[in-house]
């Protein structure tokens, strides 16, 4: 059986040291937050919030306390709010210590797409390629294949770039990759995924 | 007090807006719908003016905010990071009616912060190797590549504070601080709303997040819609 979404969102969570500055992306990776033990890390929301705690309770909403995905959130004891200048001097800046952030394609040497898709509709960049460039380390969480059965691990990214050479860990479906330059080495496949199958649904060597 | 920095309580919006002109670029604060400036807003619709170049990060969503400017038709260009659903936006750029540069959220930030501050450009990493490089001076630097962005001003800036006092000193609520306080200090002409307005003296002056050297004008709106986007919640 390959990963559930819930499972990749607890295997990244296992990716998270104790203490760590860590941003979540917008979808699957905010999911990851919901597998963090209490006070484990600080998550850091680039409209500018660090300390970010669960979605409030009903009837505590605030429409002027919301996470970058414009949800409305809370602040734990110890967090802070702060500009969007200041919020970007920390990501920029590698205070930052982890992104995950979705993808539509990782390269083999760890370039990352994910705010376009070619011949679609222009989402806008966001925060994306400051977060992916400016965080000290970035997992990317995806589904291994497209909708349509297409490669998203790839030996160079067609879609148009977010940051080159920043992906150090992917996390999709079928299991756990490390883009090496050449290929992707494979950290662990999901329970019944096989090396074939992985292999197959890779567009670029799968290394030990 | 005379001068530049005295009277500077408004008593009306249309007042506070008097200033603008067509063809003026306007910095509005916000994260979508959050940390907006309604009234002025709201405001600008009715003055009349048009051919408007927009900096915002979203300009705004579910036809709200910023949307009424599209609506009305009163934006030539706009300067954003992020479109998503704004389906206004997305329409008059399938169109050609209202031009996009669509900019990494945090070099957006960081040309009005150096505007404010009087750098015209800088060099950042952030979309190195990507589309955003494209026309750009680049340049490597301790074996980085890095772009040079160009400082971004404004003629005026639209801002939302929680609280102001007479001279402009402003404080903001939670992530509604956002992009207002880099704002007033990029545009010529900077107009504060605020939720509260209180004497000069009453915000502790090592509590204000905004000196009140960056504000112009300030206008006092004690009701706000503060619209949500996904009113996301857990239950007790």
């Amino acid at each position: 059986m390959p990963y559930t979404t819930e499972d990749m969102a607890r295997r990244a969570a296992r990716e998270i040291p104790a203490g760590s500055i860590v941003n979540l992306g917008i979808g699957l990776p905010t999911q990851v937050a919901d597998y963090l033990p209490a006070n484990h890390a600080y998550l850091h929301s680039e409209n500018g919030l660090l300390g970010m705690g669960p979605f409030p309770f009903e009837g505590d909403e605030d429409p002027n306390l919301i996470n970058a995905g414009k949800q409305t959130v809370t602040v734990l004891p110890g967090g802070s709010t702060f500009d969007s200048a200041t919020s970007f001097a920390m990501i920029r800046g590698g205070h930052v210590d982890l992104a995950i952030l979705g993808a539509m394609q990782v390269s083999a040497a760890g370039d990352l797409a994910n705010w376009a898709v070619p011949g679609g509709k222009v989402m806008g960049i966001g925060g994306a390629m400051d977060l992916a460039s400016g965080c000290r380390r970035v997992i990317a969480m995806m589904q291994h294949t497209t909708k349509k059965h297409e490669h998203k691990l790839v030996a160079r990214c067609d879609y148009p770039l977010t940051a080159t050479r920043v992906v150090s860990l992917v996390i999709t479906d079928l299991g756990v990759f490390e883009p090496t330059g050449h290929g992707f080495r494979v950290i662990e496949l999901a329970p019944g995924v096989t090396r074939e199958e992985a292999e197959a649904k890779t567009g670029a060597p799968l290394v030990s | 007090m005379s001068g530049k920095h005295a009277n500077k309580v408004m008593a009306s919006v249309a007042e506070a807006l008097a200033p603008l002109r067509d063809g003026m670029t306007i910095l509005v604060g916000g994260f979508g719908l959050s940390g907006n400036p309604e009234a002025l807003i709201r405001g600008v619709v009715e003055r009349g003016v048009r051919d408007l170049t927009l900096v915002s990060n979203n300009a705004g969503n579910l036809g709200k905010g910023l949307a009424t400017w599209l609506h009305a038709g009163i934006i030539r260009k706009v300067i954003c990071s992020y479109i998503g659903n704004n389906d206004d936006l997305h329409v008059r750029m399938a169109s050609g009616e209202v031009q996009v540069e669509i900019t990494p959220q945090g070099t957006l930030a960081e040309r009005m912060r150096a505007a404010g501050a009087g750098i015209p450009a800088f060099y950042t990493p952030t979309g190195a190797g990507t589309v955003v490089e494209q026309g750009k001076e680049t340049r490597e630097l301790d074996g980085r590549r890095y772009i040079l962005e160009r400082a971004l001003p404004g003629d005026v800036a639209l801002v939302r504070a929680h609280t102001a006092d007479h001279f402009g000193n402003l404080r903001f609520w939670r992530t509604g601080r956002n992009f207002n306080p880099v704002m007033a200090t990029a545009a010529k002409l900077t107009l504060a709303e605020a939720d509260h307005l209180v004497p000069n003296g009453a915000i502790d002056p090592d509590d204000i997040h905004l000196a009140g050297i960056f504000v112009h004008r300030v206008l006092h709106v004690p009701e706000h819609e503060n619209a949500f986007e996904y009113r996301t919640t857990r239950k007790r």
